[in-house]
């Protein structure tokens, strides 16, 4: 079954999928181009209106969307350059590096990839409280600038590209473990490095759940949480919420548009192979 | 010792050290520390206000809103991810035979996956528009009359976990194709030599050969699947006023959904971590049965 030739009926499933795919996010700006009016009408809207500056002005009216886009870049820029580099370091030394207790350290990384941490909420607020992070964004960036997952990953792509003789040989022109790492390890994982920088930064700024716990939605949201209260009042503005929702896809769509290639690639070299 | 003995022997624990602090002090301290909040009086602004034992759990047994919220998660959880991974397995399929531009559409199943769950509830959520939804049209056209996707109980189920597949089944069709290329294709020549069909090679070599990715796959979306929270909470309007309880009849309320109720919004931090303690124990449930069943399944071929 593989490797058949693929037919006409196939390709047209696919770009049935496709459009499935990208219909919720086009039907999003369409809706963020128009009046509220026309959602009252019979047929509904397939077309762009005239009203996209509008509603989006009105974003920035309701909500600070400025500050939030803001804040949502510093919290993923951080967590993805932070999980770069501890991921990259933790992950040299599990896969190149000899020290005791490294295969059941190693075990203990991927069980800890089970705990759901969302189930801890109720404490890790209160924790956050007591440290006097409420509303604050380091209370939504600390708790993930290194994962099971960066670890798990880079992990993966030493033992993939890093030799062991390189290590060796630097190590014996008397180089100190962080200058190996620095001039042999990083250098050949450096494609890998960026997907997972592209990934965790995704992933940060797609965060609903615990930001939404531990800011203050009318004092410095992300722009999820700032979202979230775009969808208030006694009759829904869905120009207005759709609005916000296409603008805070943007980022994220440029990304994926720019380095689909890299994205898909890296998802399929980390899946679990057969 | 010299400098570079001491950096060979402890340089390696210092550069991981910083995940297992992380881990420790922001996944595993919260998990633990749940545990006993749960079995306190324990008021999210007052603070602790005495040990009280099981009373919580005894509460929590009676009371009708948390069996209703275990229910619609067990069911908005069937509901998403069973199609969801069976439909990822029928793509995966179908994007492992000789496409041209597979890049192009591999980039396009994944596309929903970095779509904010909160965009995508808002977006699905005017889908689901009683009087002027884009569904209820639709089904219009072939004579269905229009349905009250929040009110009804299996309504609004079918509309949250579409939001769930719609996010998720490309992406897990992509772990599937990637370890389906990794299959031999030997195995499928020799098979073609005795003549078996299309559908019996698929399930007696493709889905054995690519098991532990289907494992993978299931405990994954099963941790996930149970903890449902932003799809139910934006579908009801009442959420951003503070005051979503997943539906008017909590028709559509998660177990997390609850937990935030209680915890966040009735600052009632003791039930709500026994309402979380409780969901921990469901995941480990869950994901060991599943985890069974599929290797049975996956191991007959």
């Amino acid at each position: 079954m593989t490797r058949m030739k693929a037919g006409p009926l196939l390709y047209g499933f696919l770009v049935a999928v496709l459009a499935a795919s990208i219909f919720p996010l086009y039907y999003s700006f369409i809706v963020a181009s128009k009046d509220n009016s026309v959602l009252g009408e019979k047929l509904p809207p397939l077309i762009p209106g005239g009203n996209l500056v509008e509603n989006v002005t009105r974003v920035f009216d309701t909500v600070d969307f400025w500050l939030a886009m803001q804040n949502s870049f510093i919290v993923a820029s951080t967590v993805a350059i932070s999980n770069v580099v501890l991921g990259t370091l933790a992950g040299f030394a599990f896969a190149r590096l000899r020290f005791k207790g490294r295969d059941s350290l190693f075990l203990v990384v991927l069980g800890t990839a089970m705990v759901p941490t969302q189930l801890g909420v109720i404490p890790l607020y209160m924790l956050m409280s007591d440290l006097d992070w409420y509303g604050t964004l380091q209370a939504v960036i600390v708790p993930v600038l290194i994962g099971s997952f960066a670890v798990f990953w880079m992990r993966q792509a030493c033992e993939e590209t890093v030799p062991y003789e390189l290590i060796e040989a630097a190590r014996v022109d008397g180089c100190s473990v962080l200058r190996t790492f620095w001039h042999v390890g990083f250098p050949a994982v450096r494609p890998q490095a960026a997907v997972l920088g592209m990934f965790t930064f995704m992933t940060a700024w797609n965060d609903f759940f615990w930001p939404l716990i531990v800011l203050d939605p009318n004092d410095s949201p992300t722009v999820q949480v700032a979202l979230s209260s775009l969808a208030s009042g006694y009759y829904t503005d869905y120009s207005l919420m759709l609005a916000g929702a296409s603008l805070a896809v943007l980022p994220v769509i440029a990304i994926f548009v720019l380095l689909s290639r890299q994205i898909v690639g890296g998802i399929m070299q980390g899946a679990v192979k057969g | 010792m010299g400098l570079s003995r001491w950096d060979a022997k402890y340089t390696p624990y210092l550069i991981i050290t910083p995940f297992f602090v992380v881990f420790a002090i922001f996944g595993l301290y919260p998990l633990l520390y749940t545990a006993w909040v749960s079995l306190h009086d324990w008021q999210l602004i007052d603070g602790d206000q005495g040990f009280v034992g099981l009373e919580n759990y005894s509460r929590l047994f009676g009371d009708p809103n948390f069996w209703n919220a275990l229910f619609n998660t067990l069911s908005l959880f069937v509901l998403s991810t069973v199609p969801q991974l069976l439909a990822a397995l029928g793509l995966a399929a179908l994007l492992d035979r000789g496409l041209r531009g597979s890049a192009f559409w591999r980039a396009g199943v994944l596309l929903p996956n970095v779509i904010s769950v909160a965009a995508v509830a808002l977006v699905f959520a005017q889908f689901y528009g009683r009087d002027f939804g884009i569904v209820n049209y639709l089904l219009g056209l072939v004579g269905i009359d229009p349905v009250d996707w929040r009110a009804e109980t299996w309504a609004s189920h079918l509309a949250v976990s579409s939001m769930v597949m719609w996010r998720w089944t490309g992406y897990n069709a992509l772990l599937y194709l990637a370890a389906m290329q990794s299959v031999p294709k030997d195995m499928y020549e020799s098979a073609t030599l005795d003549g078996a069909s299309r559908w019996r090679m698929f399930w007696s070599i493709t889905v054995p050969s690519i098991r532990p990715t289907i494992l993978f796959t299931v405990v994954t979306s099963t941790i996930g699947g149970l903890q449902l929270f932003a799809e139910p909470a934006l579908f009801d309007p009442g959420f951003a006023a503070n005051n979503s309880t997943g539906g008017s009849d909590r028709q559509f309320q998660t177990l997390v959904l609850y937990m935030y109720e209680k915890g966040f919004r009735l600052f009632d931090a003791g039930y709500a971590a026994t309402v979380a303690w409780m969901l921990f124990i469901v995941v480990l449930l869950v994901a060991v049965i599943n985890f069974s069943l599929t290797r049975r399944i996956a191991s007959k071929g």
